[in-house]
């Protein structure tokens, strides 16, 4: 009575976590109560359901701890989405192989029983391995293009099958050596998933296997009988899945194409042999442009916090802003390599929350925009997502930075971006690149605007 | 049996509700918050490990509390310090 009392005061504390995470203001709150009820739940379990093991137990949490604390601390802003992943990943593995220990705990079990134990378990394994392969792409440990294996969909249609004949054996003749190939399978199936998934998307596929392993967890609710594991995996599934499509909306395509519609044409080569030339212009001239304009409009990318230049960026800007300029961010909803990551990482440089405008607060007034300054970023303002059909964004909302009076492009090289596309802006006459490291440009701009 | 289901199917309807209007702004906190509570599996991990016969429990029991406590400790850290930037 008390265990699942204490079980319904952590379900609550979970729903007011999501709740909370769900507005700027209480986020922080919300996070905290999430904390204390995940607290209340293990300690529940440990005091009432400990039988022996006790300190064999205590032991794993310690290492837990001493792993977690520490990669949780230390990890930069700018790789979140890699480590959310790997947290995802060991959450996806625990609910497997609880699921495997409790099939072999239980000899004579029941049919449904069965069915939540394959579930648990191809699931997790599916979530562990599929957000070790996102890992290794955002930690660029491997090439972030799709990467499409020979006849690798005929292989996913066999593992997909495999996996489905398998949970149908198992829940038949409930056998230990069918579950573990199970899991195997299950691992082949994430990997054979997640490959296919061009850079720029797999934040969604991290955010669909953060949904997956919420579905592990509830469906190891009903193989242990466990009302809290049930209500918090599925609160994380269907939260997950959610957001999930919130994010393709945001990236203008649907789910589908995003995870099965790998580019075909992975490099659309700029039409015709010709060397196409583009203007590049000095420090000095970009300053004059820049502290000159009435309105500028500041779009930032990932390339900005790789080079660590968020803090250069905002000294810029309040620079210009005290010669009367007025300026503005345009954050785009996936700018970074994961919804909502630049605000994150400009919130963290105390970039004021209030110059950080969004897509539909910036195009409507883009053509009284005298400069657009675009910092690290690539895709989010290529006129292809809007005007080629061919592109391999086509469809994804841009800033139409091209239909503002100039354009300043700050770049290290003529490098594609993170989709691999080559941008028409580059070649706009209206452009003016200022080619170097992003946090070294924008130093020496803020001295050279300073000397006007 | 039926009581679970009936739970599970509240719970989604609970789930769609409570993140249906969040914004963009906070869409990598939510992730990782949502991250953080699955690892409330650790509670089903220490119960198998609590209760386990065979060496072969034992030790998957382990490995998935050592996991599991990763994925909490390690998602609940990390969304609060994205969180923490964000308050002013």
């Amino acid at each position: 009575m008390t265990v699942q009392l204490m079980y319904l005061v952590a379900s609550v504390c979970f729903v007011l976590a999501l709740k909370g995470l769900s507005s700027p203001k209480y986020a922080r709150y919300g996070n905290f109560i999430g904390a204390f009820g995940m607290l209340v739940a293990v300690v529940t379990a440990y005091v009432h359901g400990v039988v022996h093991n006790g300190l064999w137990i205590l032991i794993a949490i310690a290492l837990g701890v001493v792993v977690g604390i520490p990669a949780a601390r230390s990890v930069k802003m700018t790789a979140i989405p890699q480590m959310v992943a790997l947290f995802n990943g060991v959450g996806g593995a625990a609910a497997a192989l609880v699921a495997l220990a409790e099939f072999f705990a239980v000899p004579d079990s029941t049919v449904l029983f069965r069915l939540a134990t394959v579930l648990t378990v191809l699931i997790g394994s599916v979530s562990f391995s599929g957000s070790v392969v996102t890992f290794l792409k955002l930690q660029e440990l491997m090439t972030t293009r799709p990467v499409l294996l020979p006849a690798g969909q005929q292989l996913a249609i066999a593992a997909a099958a495999s996996s489905i004949a398998l949970c149908a054996l198992t829940m038949a003749v409930p056998n230990g050596f069918l579950l573990w190939l199970l899991a195997v399978v299950g691992l082949a199936l994430g990997v054979l998933f997640v490959l296919p998934v061009g850079g720029a998307d797999v934040p969604i596929a991290i955010s669909l296997l953060n949904a997956f392993t919420g579905l592990a967890v509830a469906a190891s609710g009903y193989v242990l009988a466990n009302t809290l594991l049930i209500v918090a995996g599925t609160l994380v599934g269907a939260s997950g899945t959610i957001l999930t499509r919130l994010m393709a909306q945001a990236m203008g395509r649907s789910l589908a194409n995003i995870l099965f519609g790998a580019f075909k044409t992975t490099t659309v080569v700029a039409q015709g042999e010709e060397q196409r030339t583009v203007k590049s212009g000095t420090v000095e001239d970009v300053a004059i442009l820049l502290g000159y304009a009435n309105n500028v409009v500041v779009v930032p990318g990932y390339g900005l916090a790789v080079a660590q230049a968020q803090h250069a960026v905002r000294e810029l800007v309040a620079q210009l802003e005290r010669r009367g300029v007025s300026v503005a961010y345009g954050i785009h909803p996936v700018a970074g390599r994961m919804p909502g990551h630049m605000n994150v990482l400009l919130a963290e440089a105390d970039v004021p929350y209030e110059q950080l405008k969004e897509l539909d607060d910036v195009n409507p007034g883009i053509t009284s925009v005298d400069v657009a300054v675009v910092v690290g970023a690539n895709d989010v303002v290529n006129p292809g997502a809007r005007d080629e059909p061919s592109s391999p964004i086509y469809g994804m909302p841009i800033f139409d930075v091209d239909r503002a009076k100039s354009v300043v492009f700050m770049k290290r090289s003529m490098r594609p971006g993170f989709a691999g596309v080559d941008n028409e802006l580059l070649y706009n006459p209206k452009t003016t690149l200022l080619f170097g490291d992003a946090k070294d440009s924008l130093t020496k701009l803020l001295a050279a605007v300073k000397q006007l | 049996m039926i009581d679970l289901l009936t739970i599970f199917v509240l719970a989604v309807f609970v789930g769609f509700e409570v993140v249906s209007k969040v914004s963009t702004i906070l869409h990598t906190p939510l992730m990782s918050g949502a991250n953080a509570i699955h690892g409330v599996i650790l509670v089903g991990a220490i119960l198998i490990t609590g209760s386990a016969e065979s060496t072969l429990e034992l030790v998957l029991g382990l490995v998935a509390v050592f996991l599991a406590t990763v994925n909490v400790v390690g998602g609940f850290v990390v969304t609060d310090r994205m969180l923490e930037m964000f308050k002013r």
